[in-house]
């Protein structure tokens, strides 16, 4: 019976691990499937000769993309609001998330409530937009910073992580005359630093990911973030490559699939580069966030 | 207020003042809006603003429900939604539970590396990429089926794959990563549990049965509640990426209507309307589904 039982078992667990290795093959069949078109030549591409390794290997497509000096500007646009919206979001989520941590402040359960429920009732689209318009932040790389200030589940998340530094310790630090803000910033920020890699990871990914916050606030071409490049260079034209539309002779010689998909490649490099530093921060991060309360 | 309390508050005026900032942020950009949405019961005119406007009551609200368009994208949207429920979310559940059989440990890891990835691709990259491997003439899907004899399809220029595309697209990006917190709930189950169940002779199948899923499920209903708090709300950029004139009957949705709708033809009103019905039918719907999930399953949100 044993013996049979574990016959059983290893056949599951040889069925198991390939369904998985299946899983993972499909997870990154369309990667190599892009990396080979971006370092193939526009005729193999076109006659579909090219499906996981590149056919007539050529830099040509990545020479245009590098040529091309309008994606560097967003890129430029793109790194200004991760780095700087990130710290702006520290910042902000800390400097509320510290009182609402504090059992001294009255009405914290009332202001947490009123966080909650704008998770739960989002504001609409138009009436957000309006506020933005009126604050004359339209148009300005501000409206990609203020607007998204403090998400509510991070503020949660660092609430909890505060909440677990000894009340004791806050105690002593006024006693010793330090202020509420020299606690916050010297004594609370240096004890959550793993809380704040992992939020600032967080912010970091949605300021780099930014897409529909810049195509409601910003028209000025010379502020795109890299997204909305993005969407111009490898997604609009996609339709017109249909036989049907006007477009398409004037797209059949100029042949962009190549230079589309070696701009996926740059535009993903640099998050795949640093993701196997992030993901140990972002598992720690969501957990936090979600085995807390 | 007591006199005790106004002393309180005084000797902690500090902490009052650092939370501020933040209380500003949430009234200006999150309660002005809602207070905002006041548009959807006027005829809102971008030059007489909200004092100027002229008030036509539940109009818009009625104009909502008479638009044939109106019932499409509720349509879109419901279908798409109710797919992403059935497929998007039982899928990082069953993930998990293959992924926690695996015993090689570096295997594991191997996987979940793997899997998590497509959650830090951006939902432009992620079209870009869907956009590529659909090519009726370039892409490796048609590829695949020219090996079988099936002529190349045109997947994103024709209406009938659209919602399939939407789904199967996010269900790329987020079953690897969405595994995580049912790992996270999976790791920390008691292993006595297990060689107790041994012991009384349940076999594995029996096990997952009576011991795993039910140590998951308060995970399972706090995400599943979640989800339909959600409904509506699926999403703008991951609907708008994969949109183009030949697919959007079936393809767009609430979001993407607003959007188009609202910020670009200036139905002001009208959109906010839609608005205000998609949060309201929200709450609802969460509110319904945790009293719902109390009463049977004893889980609950709040």
């Amino acid at each position: 019976m044993a013996i049979k039982e574990s016959r059983a078992r290893k056949a599951f667990l040889r069925t198991n691990m390939f369904i998985l290795v299946l899983v993972s093959i499909i997870m990154i069949l369309p990667f190599i499937h892009v990396l080979a078109q971006s370092f193939s030549s526009s005729g193999a591409i076109d006659q579909g000769k090219v499906s996981f390794l590149p056919v007539e290997f050529t830099l040509d497509n990545y020479n245009f993309v590098f040529q091309d000096g309008s994606i560097w500007r967003s890129f430029g646009v793109t790194i200004f609001i991760t780095v700087f919206g990130t710290l702006f979001n520290l910042i902000a989520t800390a400097s509320l998330a510290y009182p609402l941590s504090r059992k001294e402040l009255l009405g914290r359960k009332f202001l947490l409530f009123m966080v909650l429920f704008t998770m739960i009732f989002s504001a609409p689209l138009i009436p957000t937009f309006l506020v933005v318009q009126n604050l004359g932040l339209l148009n300005t790389i501000w409206a990609l910073i203020f607007p998204t200030a403090i998400s509510a589940f991070n503020l949660f998340v660092m609430r909890s992580f505060f909440m677990q530094i000894p009340q004791e310790l806050i105690e002593s630090s006024r006693m010793d005359g330090l202020g509420e803000l020299r606690i916050l910033f010297q004594i609370v920020l240096p004890l959550s630093k793993p809380a704040m890699a992992t939020l600032g990871i967080f912010y970091a990914v949605f300021h780099w990911n930014t897409y529909f916050n810049a195509l409601m606030f910003i028209e000025d071409r010379s502020l795109y973030p890299l997204q909305i490049k993005l969407r111009e260079m490898i997604v609009d034209e996609n339709f017109t490559s249909d036989p049907t539309s006007d477009f398409y002779t004037t797209m059949l010689s100029s042949s962009p699939e190549g230079i589309k998909m070696a701009t996926i490649i740059v535009a993903t490099v640099p998050i795949l580069l640093i993701y196997p530093f992030l993901q140990r921060h972002f598992i720690k991060g969501f957990m936090l966030g979600s085995l807390k309360d | 207020m007591t006199s005790r309390k106004l002393a309180l508050i005084w000797k902690h005026k500090a902490l009052y003042l650092i939370a501020l900032p933040g209380i500003a942020y949430f009234i200006i950009f999150k309660y002005i809006p809602i207070m905002g949405s006041v548009i959807a019961f006027q005829d809102y005119n971008i030059f007489q603003g909200i004092t100027g406007s002229a008030w036509v009551g539940l109009e818009q609200f009625e104009r909502m429900f008479q638009y044939p368009e109106f019932l499409r994208i509720l349509k879109n949207t419901l279908l798409i939604n109710l797919y992403d429920i059935v497929f998007g979310f039982s899928a990082p559940i069953i993930l998990a539970l293959m992924l926690n059989e695996v015993r090689k440990m570096l295997a594991k890891r191997i996987i979940q590396t793997i899997v998590y990835m497509p959650h830090f691709l951006s939902w432009v990259i992620i079209s870009g990429i869907f956009i590529g491997i659909l090519s009726p003439s370039t892409g490796m899907v048609n590829h695949f089926l020219n090996l079988f004899g099936i002529d190349s399809i045109y997947f994103l220029g024709e209406d009938s794959f659209i919602r399939t595309i939407i789904v199967g697209s996010g269900m790329w990006r987020e079953t690897g990563w969405s595994t995580i917190i049912y790992l996270a709930a999976l790791a920390g189950i008691n292993p006595q549990l297990y060689e107790a169940a041994d012991i009384d002779g349940a076999n594995r199948w029996q096990q997952t049965w009576k011991i795993t899923i039910p140590t998951l499920m308060p995970t399972i209903m706090m995400l599943f509640l979640l989800q339909i708090g959600n409904f509506l709300d699926f999403g703008f950029e991951r609907v708008d990426v994969f949109l183009n004139p030949f697919n959007r009957v079936n393809g767009e949705i609430f979001d993407t209507y607003i959007y188009e709708a609202g910020l670009l033809q200036n139905q002001y009103s009208y959109t906010t309307a839609i608005g205000i019905f998609k949060s309201v039918v929200g709450l609802i719907l969460l509110v319904g589904a945790n009293f719902v999930s109390r009463k049977t399953t004893g889980n609950s949100l709040y």
